[in-house]
């Protein structure tokens, strides 16, 4: 049987119903969007560097910040793993033939970039600005064409709906024989706690964004002080759906950790049970934490409270997972290679982020905190720390099955290296930024904030360096790169028992399940890598 | 038994799992139409005056005339799902015609309320130009009623073109006893689309 690469031509790509095809176009797709909102988050960061002269002028300033976080938000974060990683292994690892709903995953794939285009095509004309919150009312007055970028993340939403629907309808239906739920690998436990999210969650946002563009085509007030309305019903409504989204954007990576971790480790994972469930835990917890966005907008004392309250709670599913990962490496065998590196770097930076959340989630720190550079560091920390860092992992972690290759292990350190030294570089200066009092979103600073600034800037040439590094050796892979063999890494799930590039059908044989997939033993055993 | 996508097991799998498929899309419909309810009740709370006042001005009798429609669509459009079931062909067919004549009346129905509403002035808060309606909040309860019906609405349409496409399908013979899985599911979507309805008549028409 041939391979799914085998099949030439843009028409076979265009019109495949292939998950591991369509997987391959977002993942494609999504590293452009990413290098476009990479391009504006570094000239943000030039333009901060204080040369004397502006490089940007406000208004353009303003623009370059909205783009560069409703591009990486809506289009790279979110679809990110599920999208690129998910479409490609879900069915594989399940067993399974396709997902449930072919058609529906490449509808979902163009609806993807439909919104894309929309997004898009605001900077051709009179670009948007106001941040990717979008807040009210200055979203209905501003004179851009803000109203392109609500399409686009509306659009973009229904697509986001169908990669869940069609991922909880798999899991639910297409398991391979004796693939219990706890035989279920811990990466697609994580994607089903997501698309649950990503269910209940979104509807919110489409409804939201369609009550904004109602409201700037139609006038219809709900959100506009100056007709009745309420700015603070938009925040939080807003706020419903993003404050779950930053789960939807952070549980799928911590699935791939969980994947990546025993494997580099040679042990079995450590709290198999806990690591599945706690998902479902911050699913739930996600949902009734979003006025801790909106400390400072005139929410009650008691609303205030209670909602610092529970956001501490998010620290406890999340700790279960850290700890069980940190207790799966206790006495391994690692494998520093590539995949091990990024899942490592997750650790760090999530964590990071992560207790810094708990910072923000003091009433009394978060007031003094609200809008400076301390929440654009803790922010970055866990999305790009986490969500990035574990989409880099599965990345290489998988690259030899997308594509049967190998790339060169060096090659893959170097990057790493730049880009966690870069990132660190980058956003811990914020922290102290932000603890002085540096507001975010603003054009200019102090002179007091000159130096932190500067090492900020620096840091991001690291990580555009590190990124770069990265294109050029995956490209080389692609090309040159060694046969891999079908399990390079001896993994035990099922996406590793087939050849790589996988056949079109996925399995020669259908497969059966018998034993849950991390028996791993700390054996002498060989990797086949490219070192 | 028709033939089943190469990646299930059984028609019977196919058909289950499109079925949990749909019970998760409407999960989403849910949750849209719940957001804008919940505006609705922060709304009507904040100027309850101002809405009972507004929604004076709705046509009850229009609006009930609208249910008895609806209504009357599901227990056609449930008869159409067991007679595709039954394998009873025409049976089947008048029953999808009978939906889709009873969702075109309410769209009917629907212009003449608008209409009204247009001739009034009784528009969403940024074009209203109504005069009798003196308070200042009332023009919100017309863009939430414009909004919540207009999104309904734009359900009925969508509803009204899988229902031509079933009955061409149904008409044609493909869909029958043994395969009518987008009969049954059409029919979900159908009857949801009549529930949002139950929901909007008397939270707009009624207790405004
Ligand atoms: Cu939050």
């Amino acid at each position: 049987m041939s391979n799914y690469l085998a099949a030439k031509g843009l028409r076979s790509w265009l019109t495949t119903l292939d998950h591991k095809r369509i997987g391959l176009m977002y993942l494609f797709s999504i590293f452009v969007f990413f290098l476009l909102g990479g391009i504006f988050a570094l000239i943000l960061r030039l333009h901060l560097f204080g040369w004397g002269k502006d490089l940007l002028s406000a208004d353009m300033y303003n623009q370059f910040f909205t783009f560069h976080g409703a591009i990486m938000i809506f289009l790279v974060i979110i679809p990110g793993i599920p999208g690129a990683l998910g479409n490609f292994i879900l069915p594989i690892m399940l067993g399974a033939k396709d997902v449930a709903f072919p058609r529906l995953n490449l509808a979902s794939y163009y609806i993807f970039m439909v919104g894309a285009i929309f997004a898009a095509s605001a900077l051709f004309l009179r670009g948007a600005d106001g941040g990717w919150t979008f807040y009210t009312p200055y979203s209905i007055r501003t004179n851009t064409t803000v109203l392109l970028v609500l399409t686009g993340a509306l659009i973009a939403g229904f697509s986001s709906i169908l990669t869940a629907l069609n991922f909880i309808i798999s899991i639910h239906k297409l398991r391979a024989p004796g693939m219990t739920w706890d035989r279920l690998p811990l990466f697609l436990w994580a994607l089903y706690a997501t698309s649950i999210i990503q269910i209940l969650a979104t509807p919110v946002l489409a409804i939201t964004l369609v009550l904004l563009i109602a409201e700037r085509v139609l006038q219809i007030g709900i959100f506009d002080p100056k007709l009745g309305g309420d700015p603070i019903l938009f925040q939080h409504f807003f706020w419903f759906y993003s404050h779950p989204a930053v789960y939807i954007m952070i549980l799928p990576a911590m699935g791939v950790i969980s994947e990546v971790i025993p494997v580099f480790s040679r042990k079995p994972i450590f709290g198999y049970k806990a690591i599945a469930y706690s998902s479902f835990g911050i699913a739930l917890i996600a949902f009734i934490v979003w006025g801790h966005h909106m400390v400072v907008s005139g929410q009650s004392e008691l609303a205030n409270f209670l909602f610092s309250l529970l956001t501490m709670f998010v620290a406890v599913p999340t700790g279960i997972k850290v700890f069980s990962w940190v207790g799966t490496m206790y006495r391994g065998s690692i494998h520093l290679y590539a995949p091990m590196l990024y899942a490592l770097g997750f650790l760090e930076l999530f964590t990071i982020g992560g207790l810094t959340g708990i910072f923000l989630a003091t009433l009394a720190i978060d007031v003094h905190m609200t809008d400076t550079y301390f929440v654009v560091a803790h922010f970055h920390y866990v999305m790009v720390g986490g969500t990035i860092m574990g989409l880099l992992a599965g990345v290489h972690y998988w690259f030899p099955k997308m594509t049967g290759r190998l790339y060169s292990e060096r090659d893959a350190a170097i990057s790493f290296w730049s880009i966690l030294i870069g990132f660190n570089v980058t956003f811990f200066p914020q922290f102290i930024l932000g603890a002085q009092g540096m507001p975010r979103r603003y054009w200019h600073y102090l002179p007091e904030y000159t130096m932190l600034n500067r090492v900020s800037t620096v840091g991001s040439w690291f990580i555009g360096f590190g990124f770069l590094y990265l294109m050029i050796y995956m490209w080389k892979a692609v090309r040159y790169g060694k046969a891999s063999g079908s399990n390079p890494w001896s993994a035990l799930t099922l996406e590793w028992q087939t050849s790589s590039p996988p056949p079109t059908e996925n399995f020669e044989i259908d497969p059966v399940v018998t034993d849950w997939p991390y028996a791993y033993a700390p054996d002498n055993v060989h990797m086949a890598v490219n070192k | 038994m028709r033939h089943h996508a190469h990646h299930f097991a059984s028609a019977e799998a196919e058909f289950e799992a499109s079925k949990q498929g749909m019970w998760v899309f409407l999960v989403t419909e849910v949750l849209m139409f719940g957001g804008l309810l919940v505006g609705y009740g922060i709304f009507r709370n904040l100027y309850p005056e101002a809405f009972h006042e507004a929604h004076k001005h709705l046509a009850v009798s229009l609006g009930a005339i609208n249910t008895v429609f609806l209504i009357s669509s599901s227990v056609t459009m449930a008869l159409a799902v067991t007679y595709t079931q039954m394998g009873k062909r025409v049976a089947a067919s008048c029953s999808l015609i009978g939906t889709l004549t009873l969702a075109f009346s309410f769209l009917c129905v629907k212009y003449v309320e608008y209409s009204h509403k247009f001739h009034d002035g009784l528009l969403p808060a940024g074009y209203f130009t109504n005069t009798e309606l003196k308070l200042p909040e009332a023009p919100l309860f017309f863009s939430l009623y414009f909004m919540t019906t207009g999104l309904h609405m734009l359900h009925v349409l969508i509803g009204m073109g899988l229902l031509i496409w079933i009955l061409r399908r149904t008409w044609s013979g493909e869909l029958s006893s043994g395969y009518c899985t987008p009969t049954e599911l059409v029919g979900f979507y159908w009857h949801f689309v009549d529930l949002v309805w139950i929901f909007l008549f008397p939270l707009l028409y009624l207790v405004g």
